[in-house]
């Protein structure tokens, strides 16, 4: 078997390199959302079986679980695996870029940005302007907060650590502030405030699912694009600039898309945390390094790990609908820890 | 050179008293000085100005107080001890475990008292100091300040999100906790946290004493043996004021953050590293600090009210950020 697949455009100016192993778990991903929607959709207060469910998807069923699963249960599982694609994606990125282990978007605080943004949204413009910009505005607060740290952490060029540093800090303010926006605003419930502090795909709708797909399609596609980039800048600034790669304007970019896809994910679903860390981290054991494959295998990941996180919150504590987010950061904080002490002499 | 910090803790002394006065002055509705002097000489329950003089502002400015003052000896103390800038409560992460603990102890007994909670609280605090202190000193280098903040963010997320799970099983009287959560003076009053003060009191006092031991510490672990302090003896003692401190703020006022970090500085910024005077400092600035800003958090968004943990962020932050720029070094 080769070991390496490639993608060309016919005029060889786009080269997509796949390892083989890749491929093998891409495909092995894309099964599994799959089994995901199929299976998935079927479990909950009232079981409904695969068979049931394809035939209800398909148009050919009796009706009689048209509500359940496809204005209720699909469009959760459907934001539950995107919203997890797009976190994974985004921190695949960032932890190319900041060639940092412990780099994700909560971390650096585009998370916090992105909630903060949304609930301020929801306080002072809720009654005016529509609902539908929810998503842009927590994609500008998610880039201000990155531009904010990056240029605080600027000081004769930007350091991993120092970077790393700024975004707790940050994320810490974020926090304070989603809080007075809660306390302050009439229009949020405590209990619906956990949906942003937490995160949570509880009461997805199809205009979720509207929303989060085409982002996470399009920004998967571009970095796609910019993953050789993403090789050579492993290799230090200074070895991909000789290889020819902007480095600057393509580290712009890749963080623009980044924060797209991290903001997207929070105004659907609020704050998931540790998604963004854990699934490249996965991504990596199962096909190395390179870019490109890994990055869509750690998208993947991370849409099973949301969607696992949610099943397990809405099922096993039935009739109590658990945030997801819990627990992601349930596992996600071990796994933090984890990384630490493996990196203890590094950091 | 102690005749001018003597001074300078006598006026800074001043000021606190003048904030407290005026934290029984301000708010809502504005008193004036015929009336609050009356509510104390010729105290009657009955009218209306008296009682919430006499209860609800007297209580408020109490606990920011006392908080303030016990928050900020417990961040210069660790500080000290880690000889990490950036060392405090909430960056260690013993907020969220005396949080998670007191959440826990509501949960199994809705009326606990306070010193109950109080304990649950220390307990809580005693066990993530102790976990990130053990992450954190991992690996060549030892306590960075780097590790220490990851380590403590890492333990504040596993406790927060604990807590989170036991808030959503319950959500009755979600949105109080909420408001505690964030940090809040109010709705505590005077006589639900008078059980826990001999306790604090006597920890901030013992601290003030340490002033000596915490300058032999600081020349060096080496050196301070060499002078005959039991080292260990030492840690261990600060080790405990810390916690009792810090669990015990945690336990009246909930998650007070960043203001057990920036304090220190100000008052090493106005002392010198002469922990003698940069304790006492800190416990009166620390005071100062949270009386200002639990006016300024009534007054703000009237008839709302700012969460005080949200106010102290808000001083404290910006700071934080300074010293990260900075690589988290001693400047």
């Amino acid at each position: 078997m080769k070991r390496y697949t490639h993608i060309r455009s016919r005029t060889g100016s786009m080269d997509l390199q796949f390892e083989t192993i890749s491929l093998i778990w891409i495909l092995l991903g894309l099964l599994a959302f799959v089994v995901a929607i199929a299976m998935g959709t079927g479990w909950g207060d009232t079981y409904i079986s695969p068979n049931a469910v394809l035939s209800t998807l398909f148009g050919t069923g009796s009706g009689e679980h048209d509500f359940i699963l496809l204005t209720l249960r699909m469009p959760r599982v459907l934001t539950a695996l995107f919203v997890g694609a797009a976190l994974g994606v985004a921190g695949a990125i960032l932890q190319g870029i900041i060639r940092n282990p412990l780099a994700s978007p909560d971390i650096i605080g585009i998370t916090g940005g992105a909630s903060v943004a949304a609930v301020s949204f929801i306080t002072f413009a809720g009654g005016v302007a529509s609902i539908k910009l929810l998503p842009l505005a927590s994609i500008a607060g998610a880039l201000l907060i990155s531009l904010l740290v990056y240029g605080l952490s600027w000081k004769k060029g930007v350091t991993p650590i120092r970077m790393v540093l700024i975004g707790i800090g940050l994320s810490a303010a974020a926090k304070a502030a989603t809080t007075l926006m809660i306390v302050m605003s009439p229009a949020i419930s405590a209990g619906k405030a956990y949906l942003w502090l937490t995160g949570s795909v509880y009461g997805a709708s199809w205009q979720n699912v509207y929303t989060i797909v085409p982002v996470v399609v399009l920004g998967t596609l571009l970095a796609l694009a910019f993953s050789r980039s993403l090789n050579a800048q492993e290799l230090g600034d200074d070895i991909a600039s000789s290889l020819g790669v902007k480095v600057q304007r393509h580290r712009f970019l890749l963080i623009l898309i980044s924060v797209v896809l991290a903001g997207t994910a929070v105004s659907v679903a609020g704050a998931i945390g540790f998604i963004g860390l854990i699934a490249p981290h996965i991504a990596r054991r199962l096909v190395g390094r390179l870019y490109g494959g890994m990055m869509l295998v750690s998208g993947l990941i991370g849409g099973l790990l949301v969607f696992m996180a949610d099943l397990i919150a809405r099922t096993l504590f039935y009739p109590l609908d658990i945030p997801a987010g819990i627990f992601t950061a349930g596992i996600g904080a071990p796994f933090f820890i984890y990384l630490l002490f493996r990196n203890r002499n590094q950091i | 050179m102690n005749k001018r910090n003597a001074l300078l803790l006598l006026s800074a002394f001043i000021l606190m008293a003048g904030a407290f006065i005026a934290s029984l002055l301000l708010g809502r509705t504005n008193y004036s000085w015929v009336t609050l002097v009356s509510s104390f000489t010729q105290y009657n329950p009955e009218q209306v100005d008296h009682l919430i003089i006499r209860t609800e502002r007297l209580s408020r400015a109490v606990i920011a107080l006392s908080v303030g003052a016990a928050v900020s000896l417990a961040g210069a103390m660790m500080q000290a001890l880690t000889r990490n800038p950036l060392a405090s409560p909430d960056v260690f992460g013993i907020n969220s475990g005396a949080i998670l603990l007191v959440v826990l102890a509501t949960l199994l007994n809705p009326s606990s008292p306070m010193l109950h909670l109080a304990l649950y609280a220390v307990g809580g605090a005693t066990v993530s100091a102790f976990i990130v202190y053990g992450l954190g000193s991992l690996g060549r280098d030892g306590l960075t300040p780097i590790k220490l903040v990851l380590a403590g963010s890492a333990i504040t997320a596993l406790f927060s999100s604990g807590t989170q799970a036991i808030l959503v099983m319950n959500e009755n009287g979600l949105q109080d906790v909420l408001f505690w959560l964030a940090g809040s003076v109010s709705g505590r009053s005077i006589d639900q946290v008078l059980p826990l003060f001999p306790f604090m009191a006597a920890a901030g006092v013992a601290a003030l004493f340490m002033g000596r031991a915490v300058n032999l510490l600081m020349t060096g672990e080496d050196v301070a043996k060499g002078l005959g302090q039991n080292t260990v003896q030492v840690k261990l003692m600060l080790g405990v004021l810390i916690v009792v401190l810090a669990g015990g703020s945690v336990a009246i006022v909930g998650a007070v953050g960043f203001i057990g970090l920036f304090v220190p500085h100000l008052a090493r910024s106005l002392t010198g590293r002469d922990y003698r005077w940069a304790l006492p400092f800190s416990a009166v600035l620390g005071g100062l600090l949270l009386i200002i800003a639990d006016i300024a958090a009534r007054l703000l968004i009237m008839p709302n009210e700012i969460p005080i943990g949200v106010m102290t962020a808000a001083i404290g932050i910006p700071f934080f950020i300074h010293v990260a720029r900075k690589g988290g070094a001693w400047k």
